[in-house]
C-alpha cells in the first residue's frame, strides 16, 4: 500500500457528507430495536420463580438480593423470596438467566429507564417488566449458555439377570468421582431442606462430599437423622421432588450422596463424630416402646441429652419395619446394624424379643419418668370378605404377615416362606412391589421361572409406588396390571384359582378423596393360586392398657397429638407410623421432635435450667 | 521581562488527548517537557485482586473492564490461560469465532484510534467518523453476543453462542461498508495536510527503546521488528489464516497512525477467511458441576495474545479452587504508557504528550489496574 502523501485538497471532498442523511437517530422520535439476544432489563414469571436465590449467587456484582415478598405466599418447593435486581450494580452479564433453576428470569430487549428517582433503579422483576410493558424477550439461555448441570450421575446397578434370584443389593453406590461430580450439580438453595420432614441439612452434607470432607458430613447427617445409612438407601426422598433441579433436569441425587457419605466414611473417623456430642447421664429415665425409626431415633438425641434409655422390642431384632418390612436387596441388614450400633454405642439400651403388655406397660410408666410410643403399623391389612368375597382363605395373604418371613428366610432365621407358582397382588404402593419383587425372587429359586401380577387401582400415570420400582420391577419379569379393582377371589374345590378384576373408572373424587369407581362390565379374570395384599398397615393398641386409651384420642387409626408427640398424658409421647402414618423419615422426625418435647418435660420436672 | 520559571502541569485526566481516568505530571521549561511522571490511581479497580474473590465463570464480567475499547482481548486470554490450567479442549468452531471477535474488536480499536487523533490535533471530523463506523461493529457485537461494548462473550471452553448464518450476513456487508470507507479516511486524516504536520517526527520511539522497555505491537512494529504473536506464536486458529503483519522502519506518530490502517485491511481479511472456513459443531465445552462450583486444576499458566495494542497477556496460578488463585494481567500498553511516558516525553514538547499518548495505544487500565 502507498503511503499517503500530503494534499490539500483531500479532505474538501468530506463536505459531501453535508448533504446526506445523518446516521443518528433521535430518540425518543426514533426507536430503535434491540437485537435479538440484547440483555435487556429483567422479567420474571412468579409463578414459575421459586426463590431458589442461585441468580443471586452467580451475580458477579453482588447487584441481585433476595427479598421476601410482602403478603406474598409462597407454595411448596418454593420459599416466599424473590429476586431484587439494583440496576446500578447490574452489568447486564445475564447469568443470572443462565443459571435459573426454573427458567423464570429472562432478560428483555428493553433498554431505556428513565426515573428521576434513583430508588426506582431497584426492582423487583415479574413478567410486566420495568417499564410494564410486558417486554419482548432478549438473551434467552440454551444448551451452551447454561451453566447448571442438569443430568444425574447415572448410578450403577445390577442388571435384572444378576438379581433377579437373589436378595443382595443391586444399587452400587457412588464411587468417589462420581459423587463428586453429582455433588457440584447442588446450588445449595435449601429448599429441600425446608421439605425434608428432618429438615436435614442437605445443601451442607452435600457441599462436604464436593469439599472431600466426609467426617464433617456425617456431622451434618447426625444433627437431625440417626439412621443415614437407612435413609440413604430407602427414603422416600421428598427432597428430591422439589430440588430445584428437577425444574429444568434431573434433581440431585440426594439419597444417594447421603449413602456415599455413610458408606465412604471409616468407622473409627465416624465412631468420633457420633460419639462427640454425647453428655453425661444425668437425671431422668425414658422408655420407649418399639425399635423403628421413630423410636430410634427419640432414643438417639434423648441419650446425647443425657438421658437414660431404655429401648424395648417385642421383635428378636431391633429396626422394626426397617428390618422386617423393606426387603433385604434395598436394605440390607448390614447398613441397619451399623446405624444401629452407633446407637447404641453412645448408651441407649435395647432389649429386643421384650413385648410390652398391659401389665408390663404400668410397670414401665412406674420405673421411667417419659414414655415414647413408636410402636408403627405392623399388622397387614386385608379387605374383608364382605368387600372381596374369598379373602378369608388361608393362601390370601396380607403383605405384612410376609415380609418379615422373607426377611428372616434371607438372613438365615428361618424357613422360605410358601409362594405359589402363579401370584396376584393387590396393590400398586411401594409395599405391593416390595411383595412382587420378593415373591420373584423367591419363585426363580424355587421354581427357576417367574409368574407374577400386580394389580392396581390407578392408572399409571398416578401409581402410588415410585417410578423406579416400577422400571426395575418390569425388569425383574414383574407384570403390572393398571386401573383393576378386586371384585372377587375365586375358589374351586378349596382352592384359589384365580382374582376377578374389574375396570377402576377414577380412584378420587372432584374433591380429591378416594372413592373409586368400577365398570362392573369391563372384567379380567387373573389366574393366581396364591394372592398377596398390600393394602395398607395397621396399628396395634392391645398392650396399652384401658384406662389410657380411653382418653387417647384416635384419628383414623392414629394416636393424636401435636408437632412434638404431646399427647393428652403429659409424661406419654407418641410418633412414627402411629402419629403420622407410615413413613420412615417422619418417624425420624417424629423421633427427633419428641425427644425435645420429653427433654422440655424432663428439665421442668426436675428443675435444670 | 522576568525569567521563565519552570511549572508543573497536570496532564489529564480531563484532557482531549488523554485515555481513560490517568493522568501524567508534566514539569516545563516553557514548551519543552522537561521531566513527566504518571500519575495513577484515579482509576484503580485493584483488578487483580478482585479476580481472587469471584469464581471462574464471574470473572468474566469484571476483566474485560481492564480495556474498554478492546475487551475481548481480556475474555479470550482469561479463558485461553483457563484452559490452558484445566487442560480443556475448544471445539474447532469456537476458536474460529474467536479468531472472528478478536479481530473485529481490532478494527473497532483501530478505528478508534484513527478517529482518536482528533482529539490532541484538533480535527474533529475524524472521531465523528471514526465512532459511526464502529458503531457498525458494535451493530454485529450485540447480534452475536447481546451487548454491545462489554460482550462476555468468550468463556473458558468456547464461547457463550453460536453465530448464526444471517449474522455472517450482516458481518460481510459491515466489512464491505467499512472497507469503502477506509480510503476517505484516508483523504481526509492520513491525507491532510495539519496531520502530517503534527505527527510526522513527533512522538518518536527508537528500536532500541521500544526493545529495552518491552514495547511491542504497532509502536514496536513501527521500528520495523515485524514481531506479531498472532505470526511468532500462532494461537487459536492463526496459523490457518493468511494475513500480512505492516511495518515500517521509523516509529513516529504517523507511521504508527498509518500502520493501524494498514491493519484494518489485514482484519477484513482475516474475518472473510474466518467466515468461509469456519467449520459447524459445538461452541462450548463446560467444567463439571454448575458455574458456581467450577474448579480449575491446580496449575499455572502464562497466555499472551496479539492485542490492538501489543502483546498481551495473563499469568494465572490456580491453587485447584474455584477462584483464580492469582491473576497477572500483562496490560499490552503498559511499556509505553509508563516506562514510555517517563523516558520518552522529557525532551518533546508539551502539545505532543497527547499526541504520544494516542499513537502509543495506551489504554488507562492497563497500566493502572
Amino acid at each position: 500500500m502507498d503511503k499517503p502523501k500530503a494534499n490539500l485538497f483531500s479532505s474538501i471532498k468530506s463536505l459531501k457528507y453535508l448533504f446526506k442523511k445523518p446516521v443518528t437517530i433521535e430518540i425518543p422520535k426514533v426507536y430503535r430495536e434491540a437485537a435479538d439476544r440484547y440483555r435487556g432489563f429483567h422479567t420474571n414469571d412468579w409463578d414459575k420463580c421459586i426463590g431458589c436465590g442461585t441468580c443471586s449467587e452467580i451475580c458477579p456484582t453482588n447487584a441481585i438480593r433476595m427479598e421476601k415478598v410482602p403478603g406474598y405466599e409462597a407454595g411448596n418447593g418454593q420459599t416466599d423470596e424473590r429476586p431484587v435486581i439494583d440496576y446500578g450494580r447490574c452489568c447486564w452479564c445475564g447469568f443470572c438467566v443462565d443459571i435459573c433453576t426454573t427458567g423464570s428470569l429472562k432478560m428483555s430487549k428493553d433498554y431505556i429507564f428513565i426515573s428521576p428517582d434513583a430508588n426506582d433503579f431497584i426492582y423487583i422483576p415479574d413478567e410486566e417488566g420495568i417499564n410494564k410493558n410486558y417486554p419482548e424477550e432478549g438473551y434467552r439461555r440454551n444448551d451452551e449458555t447454561d451453566l447448571l448441570e442438569l443430568e444425574r450421575v447415572i448410578m450403577g446397578h445390577l442388571s435384572a439377570e444378576e438379581r433377579g434370584d437373589s436378595f443382595i443389593e443391586y444399587v452400587r453406590g457412588y464411587s468417589k468421582e462420581e459423587a463428586i461430580r453429582e455433588a457440584s450439580r447442588c446450588v445449595e438453595c435449601g429448599i429441600c431442606t425446608y421439605t425434608c420432614p428432618a429438615h436435614m441439612n442437605i445443601p451442607e452434607y452435600i457441599r462436604t462430599i464436593w469439599e472431600d470432607d466426609l467426617e464433617k458430613g456425617v456431622e451434618y447427617l447426625y444433627k437431625t437423622n440417626p439412621l443415614p445409612g437407612v435413609c440413604g438407601r430407602v427414603c422416600t426422598h421428598k427432597c428430591e421432588s422439589v430440588c430445584s433441579l428437577g425444574h429444568r433436569g434431573e434433581p440431585i441425587a440426594i439419597r444417594w450422596l447421603k449413602r456415599y457419605i455413610v458408606d465412604n466414611t471409616p468407622d473409627d473417623e465416624y465412631e468420633k463424630v457420633v460419639l462427640a456430642e454425647v453428655s453425661k447421664p444425668g437425671k431422668g429415665k425414658v422408655a420407649i416402646i418399639g425399635a423403628g425409626p421413630a423410636g430410634l431415633s427419640a432414643a438417639y438425641y434423648l441419650r446425647t441429652l443425657g438421658y437414660e434409655v431404655d429401648v424395648f422390642e417385642q421383635m428378636p431384632l431391633a429396626g422394626g419395619v426397617m428390618r422386617y418390612g423393606i426387603p433385604r436387596y434395598r436394605l440390607p441388614d448390614e447398613a441397619l446394624d451399623r446405624d444401629i450400633s452407633f446407637i447404641e454405642k453412645i448408651g441407649v439400651r435395647i432389649h429386643t424379643n421384650y413385648k410390652v403388655d398391659k401389665e408390663k406397660f404400668k410397670e414401665l410408666k412406674e420405673k421411667y419418668d417419659a414414655v415414647f410410643l413408636s410402636t408403627g403399623f405392623f399388622t397387614g391389612r386385608k379387605l374383608p370378605p364382605h368387600i372381596l368375597p374369598g379373602s378369608d382363605h388361608t393362601d390370601v395373604i396380607a403383605a405384612m404377615d410376609f415380609l418379615p418371613k422373607v426377611r428372616d428366610f434371607v438372613r438365615g432365621m428361618g424357613e422360605m416362606p410358601e409362594v405359589g407358582e402363579k401370584v396376584v397382588i393387590i396393590g400398586g404402593g411401594n409395599v405391593g412391589f416390595d411383595v412382587g419383587r420378593s415373591v420373584v425372587r423367591l419363585q426363580r429359586m424355587k421354581y427357576g421361572k417367574v409368574d407374577v401380577t400386580i394389580t392396581a387401582l390407578e392408572s399409571e400415570d398416578i401409581l402410588p409406588a415410585d417410578r423406579e420400582e416400577l422400571e426395575e420391577g418390569r425388569e425383574e419379569g414383574l407384570k403390572v396390571v393398571f386401573s383393576r379393582g378386586p371384585k372377587e377371589i375365586v375358589i374351586e374345590d378349596g382352592k384359589i384359582k384365580g382374582l376377578l378384576t374389574v375396570k377402576c373408572l377414577r380412584v378420587f373424587d372432584d374433591e380429591g378423596k378416594f372413592n373409586p369407581q368400577f365398570d362392573e362390565e369391563d372384567k379380567l379374570f387373573l389366574e393366581a393360586d396364591q394372592i398377596f395384599m398390600a393394602v395398607g398397615q395397621a396399628p396395634d393398641y392391645n398392650y396399652i392398657p384401658d384406662d389410657i386409651m380411653e382418653k387417647l384420642e384416635i384419628v383414623r387409626g392414629k394416636i393424636k397429638a401435636d408437632e412434638y408427640g404431646r399427647t393428652n398424658f403429659e409424661w406419654l409421647f407418641v410418633g412414627g407410623d402411629i402419629k403420622e402414618g407410615p413413613d420412615i423419615i417422619h418417624g425420624i422426625a417424629n423421633g427427633h421432635n419428641a425427644a425435645k418435647a420429653i427433654d422440655e418435660y424432663l428439665r421442668k420436672k426436675y428443675g435444670i435450667e | 521581562m522576568g525569567e521563565i520559571k519552570a511549572l508543573q502541569l497536570f496532564h489529564g485526566p480531563n484532557h482531549p488527548g488523554m485515555h481513560g481516568n490517568f493522568s501524567v505530571h508534566i514539569k516545563v521549561d516553557g514548551d519543552i517537557v522537561v521531566e513527566a511522571e504518571a500519575n495513577p490511581g484515579m482509576l484503580h479497580r485493584g483488578f487483580e485482586k478482585l479476580m481472587e474473590r469471584r469464581n471462574w465463570m464471574q470473572n468474566i464480567a469484571l476483566i474485560l473492564r481492564v480495556c474498554v475499547v478492546e475487551p475481548d482481548i481480556n475474555e479470550a486470554a482469561y479463558s485461553m490461560a483457563v484452559e490452558t490450567i484445566e487442560g480443556m479442549d475448544v471445539p474447532e468452531r469456537a476458536q474460529w469465532i474467536r479468531v472472528m471477535i478478536l479481530e473485529m474488536a481490532r478494527i473497532a480499536n483501530h478505528l478508534m484510534s484513527l478517529g482518536g487523533i482528533g482529539g490532541p490535533t484538533g480535527l474533529y471530523t475524524g472521531p465523528n467518523w471514526a465512532l459511526v463506523d464502529r458503531d457498525l461493529i458494535l451493530d454485529i457485537f450485540e447480534k452475536i453476543t447481546g451487548a454491545r461494548v462489554y460482550h462476555m462473550y468468550i468463556v473458558p471452553g468456547g464461547v457463550r453462542q453460536d453465530v448464526t448464518d444471517e449474522i455472517l450476513k450482516d458481518l460481510e456487508k459491515v466489512l464491505d461498508d467499512i472497507e469503502k470507507r477506509l480510503p476517505e479516511y484516508r483523504e481526509l486524516i492520513l491525507e491532510h495536510p495539519i496531520i502530517q504536520k503534527r505527527t510526522k517526527n513527533i512522538a518518536v520511539l527508537t528500536r532500541d527503546q521500544a526493545l529495552s522497555w518491552g514495547v511491542t505491537g504497532i509502536a514496536l512494529r513501527a521500528t520495523g521488528v515485524d514481531y506479531d504473536v498472532r505470526k511468532y506464536d500462532p494461537y487459536l486458529v492463526y496459523d490457518k489464516v493468511e494475513f500480512d503483519v505492516p511495518t515500517v522502519d521509523f516509529s513516529d506518530a504517523y507511521n504508527r497512525l498509518w500502520l493501524k490502517y494498514q491493519e484494518i485491511y489485514q482484519s477484513i481479511r482475516i474475518i472473510r477467511q474466518v467466515i468461509e472456513k469456519m467449520p459447524s459443531g459445538k461452541v462450548r465445552e463446560k467444567l463439571p458441576g454448575n458455574a458456581l462450583k467450577w474448579r480449575v486444576k491446580k496449575g499455572d499458566a502464562y497466555v499472551k495474545l496479539e492485542s490492538a495494542r501489543g502483546e498481551f497477556g495473563y499469568y494465572m496460578v490456580s491453587d485447584g479452587g474455584t477462584k483464580p488463585y492469582r491473576v497477572f494481567v500483562r496490560g499490552a500498553s503498559y511499556p509505553q504508557g509508563l516506562l514510555g511516558i517517563e523516558k520518552g516525553l522529557p525532551g518533546t514538547r508539551l502539545e505532543d504528550v497527547a499526541i504520544w499518548l494516542d499513537t502509543m495505544g495506551v489504554c488507562a487500565p492497563e497500566i493502572d489496574r
